[in-house]
């Protein structure tokens, strides 16, 4: 029987969207929301199951699952295809907006005036649409306008950090021009490709751009291509839309975008270089290894030195994410098992610790107003469990053993030494102490600072903002101890990649 | 004729250079966004150029001809223009409210407002 959780994954969150501007106000838009975002979550996990069933099967014909949309014919129609690679983006996506939505509530409700929730709701929903769309789909066109859906989305929540600083709105014009020329470039990309080959299914290209390696239209193609998706994914130095839109969006947004959204340009890229073009293209014909490996250095290192810099905790989380894309590219430009498990495992892991890390904020936020640095002084004593939190995921991110992050860093340092390119993991190893002294500044701020009269009659968050929060960076320790499960998931997709058993 | 038979190439690259001048250079939030409609444009003129066959018939059945052009770039520019449209949309609407915000749309202005 043919099983429809490929389009339900989409459709459901994208009806529901169209929905709840109708709901008016209260909670009814939040209750509906989390509901479709934990239903998507509970169908990602059941996809995931058919999905490892077909690797398991040795009778199956195919290891991926295939869907037509309408049933028209592959290639002409367009496909959902879910392979070992993207359900495990799916389920990093699924999990982390499903436990963001949870806490949405209280954060957005003392964030947006009421009437607005229910378009904050929904454009919310078509955000996490076009996410989900962009990880399943085999066709590189719908990815194309996916990608906008997100985008277009992003840019109103983004937005609506308006209520908090009217810097919101100039960074998410400033976004919406970069994400918008980045978009561009992908769609002139695909022309190419499609001049050339006549087809836009991404198996069906990967197929007949074979003999066309040498082809000039087919490298201009991956040229833009590849400049279009840093865009999104925010590689240096096209990162300059990042501090901005994520400093300022409402805590909730910044969580997803930063925690999911740069991931998914990452997936794009990753599912081109490997899967379209092909490692004999992309690494031995062309010489992207080295192009990403200097941009991926200089973004862990600028990245982490200007979070270093920085006075509010969300700039500096954001600049921090800059440097954990850095890790993320180098991973996958190592092109060896190692190094791609590394990025994998480190989309998963840094996608819950950043999201919980934003929850964080938002909580600081919430009790505080804006999370200037300055105002978190001697909150550890005010807000214990809340604090806590943000010492675990600061952990994370420097990558101390029995975090998540030691596990992507260890991945990562194996892969580059395989490799005999010691100077990066010089740099990995670099980019973490740097992550230690902006971690150590925020700790020190927190722990061994004096309480500020702002905070004087400050007391514990409520449950259901510390909760969700928890749990991500709950999760990111529990992985870091036991990451039988994350990395196993990693590792078959990296195999799949490299074509290996 | 080398040159005439690249021309809707030509076109496209300059285009798709005048409105990515214009984003760079101007101050101007809603040039800025008008550059954009061009780049975008250019790109939309270049995807409908790929799709025409020398000698091609319009892409109907009939009458029947031998040779066609092909559609289905027309039904990607279609969606792309809803696309770009969309985000013409979002951008005005953002720039509306950054001038409520703001009493100016410069990028420079603004910076000073901000106080950098």
């Amino acid at each position: 029987m043919q099983s429809h959780l490929p389009a339900l994954i989409v459709i459901i969150p994208l009806l529901v969207a169209l929905v709840l501007p109708m709901l008016g106000r209260g909670h009814k838009p939040w209750f509906l929301a989390t509901l479709a975002t934990w239903g998507v979550f509970a169908m990602t996990i059941a996809l995931e199951l058919q999905v490892s069933g077909l690797a398991r099967d040795p009778s199956a014909p195919q290891t991926f699952l295939s869907y037509p949309i309408g049933n028209w014919r592959i290639p002409w129609g367009i496909e959902f295809r879910v392979d070992a690679l993207n359900i495990f983006i799916l389920l990093v996506i699924a999990m982390v907006s499903a436990v963001v939505t949870f806490y949405a509530r209280l954060s957005i409700g003392s964030s947006i005036p009421p009437e607005r929730i229910r378009f904050f709701y929904a454009a919310w929903l078509l955000f996490i649409t076009g996410l989900l769309g962009v990880t399943m789909s085999g066709d590189i066109f719908n990815v194309y306008v996916l990608i906008e859906v997100s985008a277009l989305a992003s840019y109103t929540l983004v937005a609506m950090g308006r209520y908090q600083s009217r810097k919101a709105l100039s960074g998410s014009i400033n976004y919406l021009v970069l994400g918008t020329i980045g978009a561009s470039f992908f769609l002139i990309g695909v022309g190419y490709l499609y001049s050339v080959t006549g087809t836009l299914n991404m198996a069906d290209l990967a197929d007949r751009l074979e003999p066309l390696h040498d082809n000039r239209a087919v490298i201009t193609a991956f040229a833009f291509l590849l400049v279009g998706l840093s865009v999104k994914m925010a590689l240096f130095p096209l990162h300059g839309w990042l501090p901005d839109a994520h400093g300022y969006a409402p805590p909730i947004v910044s969580a997803l975008l930063s925690g999911v959204a740069i991931k998914v340009g990452a997936y794009v890229m990753i599912r081109l270089i490997f899967s379209v073009l092909g490692v004999e293209f992309s690494f031995v014909k062309l010489p992207t290894g080295p192009v990403l490996w200097v941009l991926a250095s200089l973004a862990i290192l600028l990245g982490s030195y200007t979070a270093i810099q920085q006075t509010s905790l969300k700039r500096l989380l954001a600049y921090s994410s800059v440097a954990q894309i850095g890790y993320i590219a180098l991973g996958f430009s190592l092109a060896n098992e190692n190094g791609l498990t590394g990025s994998l495992i480190h989309i998963f892991n840094h996608a819950l610790m950043k999201s919980g890390l934003f929850l964080v904020a938002g909580i600081i936020s919430y009790r505080l107003g804006e999370a200037d640095l300055n105002r978190l002084a001697g909150l550890g004593r005010k807000m214990p469990f809340t604090m806590a939190a943000l010492t675990a995921g600061g952990l994370g991110l420097i990558g101390v053993p029995l975090t998540s992050g030691f596990i992507s860093k260890w991945y990562l340092v194996t892969g580059a030494i395989e490799r005999g390119l010691i100077p990066l993991a010089v740099v990995i190893l670099l980019g973490s102490i740097l992550a230690l002294i902006y971690v150590w500044k925020v700790v020190e701020i927190v722990y061994f600072k004096p309480v500020s009269d702002l905070a004087r009659e400050v007391t514990e968050a409520p449950w259901s903002l510390v909760l969700p929060a928890w749990t991500l960076i709950g999760a990111s320790l529990y992985f870091g101890v036991d990451a039988s499960l994350s990395s196993s998931l990693a590792q078959r997709a990296a195999r799949l990649l490299l074509a290996q058993p | 004729m080398a040159f005439f038979d690249l021309f809707n190439y030509w076109i496209f690259i300059v285009l798709m250079m005048i409105g990515l001048y214009t984003v760079i250079v101007s101050p101007n939030l809603a040039k800025k966004v008008i550059g954009l409609s061009v780049f975008q444009s250019a790109i939309f003129l270049f995807l409908i150029s790929l799709s025409k066959v020398r000698g091609g018939a319009v892409p109907i059945t009939v009458p029947p001809a031998e040779l066609y052009s092909n559609p289905l770039p027309h039904a990607l520019v279609l969606t792309a223009i809803v696309v770009s449209v969309s985000t013409l949309a979002v951008a005005l609407a953002i720039i509306i409210n950054i001038r409520q915000a703001y009493g100016t749309v410069e990028d420079d202005e603004m910076e000073k407002a901000e106080g950098h």
